[in-house]
């Protein structure tokens, strides 16, 4: 390339270069000559109507606050509702000395000095003209202390407010859940239009699940006020639309039985509609009273209530993670069928222990001495042991997995709670990972039994009955039938199924095995058979809570309450025409069989009896 | 080049001039910036309820910012243009990272925490664009033909989409306006440039589908404010009724009845020109735009003066795209543009913008104080 070439070039492109300069200064100019304009129209033509609406504020945005949904369970009694209550509020901007109020209204109506801290924590987020509440459900007492008085203190008014209330108390908090004043955290994720003027949200359960139905949609009045801040008229409003009511699949008078029958425990009862996934009973004992958390609990109540031993306010249904012992039994077994392990009639001897080949240690059969000749059917039954330790062996850990995995062991069952536990379904590469060790041909024996690292909870578990019960039709648990407002929005909320292929000659023999556990003289949950005329179908588990030794007895009456093994039971009916799937779990109960199976029967006796007119015999 | 060491003799041999030109600061374009700096100061402290906190934090912010002008003022624009390539990929590898961790945690992830400080790669992909696409423009003739458009195009759109993705929409635009602006620079014709608003104007409801809701919010917002009083639509009604009621003459310093009473929202941040123009009204409004006005036509005339091909795309690119920062977050405050997150520069509360902005100004007068003295044919 010549010399004269590059320059000519370089020429043609700095006079192209400055013609883009002064294109861009033209731009620059033009564009701003623009806003110019438009703060020429602001400020000069506008100017009048921009100061009169700028001008002690003469006109008031005020939001207008949403009843909140109405939550009730599938018979239409109320599970959680709002009823009027009279609050103390303050309003800063109309208090000269807010400190010397406060003080004086601590001395009048005797108020703690937490009740203080939370006021000042929640006034710091608001608006300086928004009224506040300091005291949420006055006594009678205290509206008359106050109604005397209230001369005196400009700036305080009594106002009637909605508080949240729970009828059922203890009995559905794991369900329904509670709402509580809205935390710094929340303040700053949930939309600040839509929450302008609100001050409760729910925490946990439906009441957070289902938040944004709830809650409902805030409206809002432009008011004129004068200088005091009075308002003298409304120019302009569009009203609130109520949260959406909420209709559960819940049956609480079968919660409150459950509930009771588990008495004297800690545990946690889930019952499922097999049909359609909606869950009926979702237990966890001990519950907790949710009101005091909707007024804001002192600390000392709610310090009570975290170091509880009992811990009441933790679910169990959702989050208690529990070894299944041998309530997985009927699993593996259908397992062994459908892999062809094993045939249905195929007997295994039971001397009272296994052992892998070449290894000294015992794996003990719950039975001393043992069962003897057991085929599939008996060892359900009579929940032989040593039987699922060789089906275990013969089918090995990876089969096992991703048989378990069909019936939703080791991931969340999907119910519409936040918080739920996924479990743990174990495999080789989970203990690969997360431990950096290589599975042991022992660990298979034992999760054959339900036992070592495969933990379920009781929501999970009621779930795999199910789908057990369904012949391999997979339900997701839902709590919410529908949602109900003046006008429906959804008629019914979708919840997603699927199908596992089962051969149907495989599935009738766990079934049939399962309806000897209640009705076979040798079954170990034959004490609930009284009474009914149609065939229940369960297993019993005990899960050990620890290790016994080698040579050692387990004694029941010998070791400490909280060392006693959890007793577990699973269970549907009737048999043939399945419609109601239960789990049960007694912490520290000792047998599932005599423990957990008769609050499994109680259930069901309630739900298929009052449905029994209904029921084509 | 012997020319380099023989034009130094054409100086004057002031004491001072010998002094500015070793510290490589262009002092037209350093007064604007200390006295929008300065100015700053003045509304932060009425605008942010006269807190001492923030101005100082605001203060260490500013002369950090400075000091890392005058560094990169010094280094020879040379260094920029062999480094640009490397830096812009960087870049693009940090809003990767960003992206990738974001997949973890929840929601809008700009931050790339480092231990010590933290730090937003969206804003240093503001400087890095225009470097790249200049770099790779300048290695051709100009106006640059149709395929190293499509190449420019490509290295513009892709830190582009990685910033949209964050999702931070304000920070997208004016990463794409800086590359854009460099085209422009390099003398796309205005042909093409018509085309190309036209295509754009098709695409709009394309890009309607792919928007966030709240992206979407916004825009709906901006056409119609009174739509939602009590949400999207508070803060453009709330930055009128401030700046309207201000008037010509304004309420005085400190006067600003609407951010006191707390009813302008982010007065210190993005809205804090509605403060300023309450306070200040009309006049002070048009003295602020004149000291913007002023700084870029200072930077326009540093581009002008350049005179290699890189330099000179680079500098009228940050020098327009300076301008496209004001127009953006003013015509966003009066209600003339959508609201996106844009802060009014040098003004506005915050450090990451005026970092990234005063290094700019620093590659600017490095560019301005390098300058070789090749001869005029």
């Amino acid at each position: 390339m010549s010399r004269i070439y590059t320059i000519k070039n370089k020429l043609v492109e700095s006079r192209l270069f400055l013609n883009r300069i002064i294109a861009a200064f033209i731009v620059v100019l033009l564009l701003t000559s623009g806003l110019i304009v438009r703060l020429v129209y602001l400020q000069i033509v506008g100017h009048e109507h921009y100061a009169t609406l700028a001008k002690d504020n003469s006109i008031k945005i005020e939001p207008l606050v949403p009843t909140r949904g109405i939550i009730y369970d599938r018979h239409g009694k109320v599970l959680a509702d709002n009823t009027q209550s009279f609050s103390l509020e303050l309003i800063p901007e109309q208090i000269s000395d807010l400190d010397d109020t406060l003080l004086r209204l601590q001395k009048l109506l005797n108020i703690s000095d937490e009740k203080i801290d939370q006021y000042q924590k929640q006034r710091k987020r608001q608006k300086r003209f928004v009224s506040t509440p300091l005291l949420i459900s006055m006594t009678d007492e205290e509206i008359a202390k106050f109604a005397v008085v209230r001369p005196y203190f400009p700036g305080v008014d009594i106002q009637a407010r909605l508080v949240r209330h729970y009828p059922y108390a203890e009995l559905a908090s794991h369900v329904v859940g509670y709402v509580g004043r809205i935390n710094e955290a929340e303040m700053k994720s949930l939309p600040i239009a839509e929450y302008r003027g609100s001050t409760h949200v729910g925490k946990i359960g439906i009441e957070n699940t289902y938040e944004t139905e709830l809650h409902g949609k805030t409206g809002y009045a432009e008011i004129e006020t004068n200088v005091q801040a009075r308002a003298i008229n409304t120019v302009n409003s569009v009203p609130p639309v109520p949260g959406e009511n909420l209709y559960l699949t819940l049956d609480i008078d079968l919660q409150k039985t459950a509930y009771d029958a588990l008495d004297g425990f800690n545990g946690a009862v889930v019952a499922i509609d097999i049909k359609t996934g909606g869950v009926l009973v979702f237990a966890s004992r001990p519950g907790f009273d949710p009101n005091p958390f909707v007024i804001g609990i002192a600390n000392d109540a709610y310090q009570a209530l975290q170091s509880s031993e009992n811990q009441p306010l933790y679910n169990r249904a959702l989050r208690g993670i529990y070894p299944p012992g041998s309530t997985i039994k009927p699993f593996i077994a259908l397992a062994g069928l459908e892999y062809n392990a094993i045939s249905a009639e195929h007997k295994l001897f039971c001397p009272g222990y296994y052992q892998l080949p070449n290894v000294s240690h015992h794996y003990r059969d719950w039975k001393k001495g043992g069962h003897g000749s057991v085929n599939i059917t008996e060892a359900i039954t009579q929940s032989c042991d040593v039987y699922f330790y060789s089906l275990a062996s013969m089918l090995g850990i990876d089969r096992m997995h991703n048989f378990l995995q069909h019936f939703g062991f080791g991931e969340k069952s999907g119910i519409d709670l936040t918080g739920e536990k996924p479990g743990l379904l174990p495999s080789r590469e989970w203990k690969r990972s997360q431990r950096n060790q290589s599975w042991y041909p022992g660990e298979t024996l034992i999760t054959g039994i339900g036992q070592g690292f495969l933990q379920v909870t009781p929501i999970q578990l009621a779930k795999a009955t199910a789908t057990l019960a369904n012949k391999g039709n997979v339900v997701t648990p839902f709590l919410v039938k529908n949602t109900v407002n003046p006008n429906p929005i959804e008629p019914d909320m979708e919840h997603p199924t699927s199908n596992i292929t089962l051969k149907p000659e495989n599935i009738n023999s766990i079934i049939s095995a399962m309806v000897n556990v209640i009705h076979d003289p040798h079954g170990t949950a034959k004490g609930i058979s009284k009474d009914i005329n149609y065939q229940i179908a369960g297993k019993t588990g005990t899960a050990q809570v620890f290790n016994i030794k080698q040579d050692a007895k387990y004694n029941e009456n010998d070791i400490d309450f909280k060392l006693r093994d959890h007793a577990l039971f699973i269970s549907f009916a009737p048999a043939d025409d399945p419609q109601i799937a239960v789990a049960v779990i007694v912490e520290n109960g000792g047998h599932g069989g005599s423990v957990a199976a008769p609050i499994a029967g109680q259930v069901i006796k309630q739900y298929l009896g009052s449905n029994n007119e209904n029921r084509n015999p | 080049m012997k020319t380099e060491t023989r034009s130094e003799q054409f100086h004057p041999p002031s004491v001072i001039g010998n002094i500015l030109r070793k510290l490589h600061i262009d002092i037209p374009l350093f007064i604007g910036l200390l006295l929008i700096s300065l100015l700053s100061f003045v509304i932060l402290y009425s605008a942010g309820s006269q807190d001492m906190d923030v101005l100082m934090r605001q203060a260490a912010r500013v002369g950090l910012a400075f000091l890392l002008m005058t560094a990169l003022a010094h280094v020879d624009p040379y260094q920029f243009k062999r480094y640009s390539a490397l830096l812009f990929g960087l870049g693009i590898l940090l809003l990767v990272a960003v992206l990738v961790m974001g997949q973890f945690g929840k929601g809008a992830q700009r931050w790339l925490d480092l231990g010590f400080f933290r730090f937003q790669p969206s804003e240093m992909i503001k400087i890095t664009t225009p470097m790249m696409v200049a770099w790779y423009l300048a290695e051709h003739a100009l106006p640059p033909k149709t395929k190293q458009l499509l190449i420019a195009g490509i290295l513009i759109i892709i830190p582009t989409l990685l910033i949209a993705k964050q999702p931070d929409l304000g920070t997208a635009l004016l990463v794409a306006s800086s590359g854009a602006a460099v085209l422009f620079f390099a003398g796309l014709s205005w042909r093409f440039m018509l085309a190309i608003s036209a295509v754009l104007a098709g695409l709009t409801p394309i890009l309607w589908h792919f928007m966030r809701p709240y992206q979407r919010d916004r825009v709906l917002t901006f056409l119609n404010p009174e739509a939602d009083p009590l949400g999207r639509g508070y803060h453009i009604i709330q930055s009128k009724i401030a700046i309207g009621s201000g008037g010509i003459y304004g309420k005085g310093w400190l006067g600003s009845t609407q951010s006191e009473l707390d009813f302008l929202p982010e007065s210190s941040t993005d809205f804090i020109f509605a403060v300023f123009a309450e306070e200040f009204g009309l006049f002070g409004c048009l003295g602020l735009l004149t000291l913007y006005l002023l700084i870029i036509s200072r930077c326009l005339y540093i581009a002008s003066q350049t005179q290699d091909t890189y330099s000179r795309l680079l500098a009228g690119s940050l020098a327009f795209t300076f301008f496209v920062y004001v127009f953006v977050n003013i015509g966003m405050v009066i209600g003339v543009l959508p609201v996106v997150g844009v802060p009014l520069p040098l003004i506005s509360y915050g450090g990451t913008s005026i970092v990234t902005l005063l290094a700019g100004f620093g590659i600017l007068m490095s560019i301005h104080t390098h300058k070789k003295f090749l001869p005029h044919s």
